[in-house]
């Protein structure tokens, strides 16, 4: 397994001082929380961060990482001594930054896990579990079927967490948005002692699109037209998420003109409008006819002034 | 690593008409009855009823309150800075939507 540097990922000496370790993790958690950062690799950057932060800021786990780096060379694949970890017997403090399901595995053969769940409890429901599911845009519009990997924590006896994989295919309904949870019932931990298994929230992304944006269940096309087009009207083919279909651009269209497509959003009660914006594309005028065209077009509109709204 | 079999599961949409008690909303969150308390306290969720046994939230609230606690167990916040940065993010959601509007790409 792969040998994580902690010190590296917060960006810190091996000596630093829980102090100078807490400030560097702030400095980039803010930057990278996935909830607040921009940047495209953040959702993975924290973890590294979070995880590094988890393993360093309580004493034990550094003196126990510390032991590790000790007998590990650079660029050396890393694997555990045959029960490493039963050495160490830690405090099993609360839960810290990120998602704990989310460490890596060098992690948990370090410092294991302890299952909050699993502790004190003779009889309980199981927890809810989260995740993330990233669909197209047209599947929201016709619904779909995702198959989803889970790495599900099993509790044993001790409290010990070993994981199971195990797939589940979901049947992701029509009409869902950004940000929408889907509950899928007693998918979640088992329950303890006979007490109820909790269930899976997964928390719906749409993937963006290349041409649709979508702003909860409306949805947003740019439409180019050609001058003559925007001009004299046209009835012209546009794809919509849920296929292609013919629209009547009435003539005299200036660009930045919006048409509703009333209930062409996304599915539901009542459905989204797609809404299709009208754009103007000049053609480079590469003959001499089309340059002649264009000479036609400027004697034929003489009076205006396209910079009209730059006086006064 | 165990492989189980795959299994068909319908998914049931939380939408706005879903409604959570404080104590059901506790649970799927995992979290302490007194931080979802703090956010209702801060304005960061907006539940209908008067006093919290009465509360109902609404099921888009769910996303929202997840991510106050996320923010606020990852960055340390107490409930006035979670709601300040919800608020913060608000706004700039709702001007990159307005910015989406208005620039057409080329």
């Amino acid at each position: 397994m792969e040998y994580k540097d902690y010190y590296a990922a917060l960006g810190v000496e091996r000596t630093a001082t829980p102090d100078e370790i807490k400030r560097a993790y702030r400095k980039l958690a803010r930057k990278y929380h996935p909830d607040v950062s921009k940047e495209t690799d953040a959702e993975a950057r924290f973890k590294d961060v979070a995880e590094a932060y988890e393993a360093l800021q309580d004493p034990e786990k550094r003196a126990a990482y510390d032991e590790i780096g000790r007998r590990h060379r650079s660029g050396e694949r890393f694997d555990p001594p045959p029960g490493w970890d039963s050495g160490f017997e830690f405090s099993g403090r609360d839960a810290g930054p990120g998602d704990p399901t989310d460490y890596s595995e060098f992690f948990e053969s370090l410092f294991g896990r302890h299952h909050r769940a699993a502790r004190g409890a003779a009889h309980a429901g199981g927890s809810d579990h989260h995740a993330k599911v990233v669909i197209e845009l047209t599947d929201a519009y016709r619904g779909a079927r995702r198959m989803l990997s889970l790495r599900t924590p099993v509790p044993d006896e001790s409290g010990r967490v070993t994981f199971r994989e195990r797939q589940l295919e979901v049947n992701i309904p029509r009409g869902v948005r950004a940000g929408q949870q889907l509950r899928l019932a007693g998918q979640g931990s088992p329950g303890i002692g006979g007490g109820p298994a909790g269930d899976l929230y997964l928390e719906i992304e749409i993937a963006p699109h290349p041409h649709f944006s979508v702003d909860g269940r409306d949805v947003r096309l740019d439409l180019p037209l050609a001058p003559w087009e925007a001009a004299l009207g046209a009835s012209v083919t546009v794809p919509t998420p849920d296929g292609r279909i013919e629209l009547t651009v009435p003539p005299g269209s200036a660009a930045g003109r919006r048409l509703r497509l009333k209930g062409k959003g996304l599915p539901g009660t009542p459905p989204g409008d797609l809404y299709v914006v009208l754009a103007v594309r000049a053609p480079a005028a590469t003959t001499d006819a089309q340059r002649e065209a264009y000479a036609a077009l400027g004697r034929a509109f003489a009076g205006f002034d396209a910079r009209s709204e730059l006086e006064g | 690593m165990a492989h189980a079999q795959s299994m068909i599961v319908e998914a049931v949409v939380i939408d706005e008409t879903h409604r959570f008690t404080l104590t059901q909303l506790v649970q799927v969150c995992g979290t302490e009855r007194e931080r979802l308390v703090a956010l209702v306290d801060e304005g960061v969720l907006s539940p209908q009823g008067e006093a919290p046994e009465h509360w109902r939230f609404s099921g888009s609230e769910l996303s929202r309150a997840r991510k106050a606690l996320r923010l606020s167990r990852d960055l340390d916040l107490g409930p006035g800075g979670t709601a300040l940065v919800l608020q913060l993010l608000d706004e700039i959601d709702a001007l990159r939507r307005q910015l989406d509007r208005r620039v057409t790409p080329p």
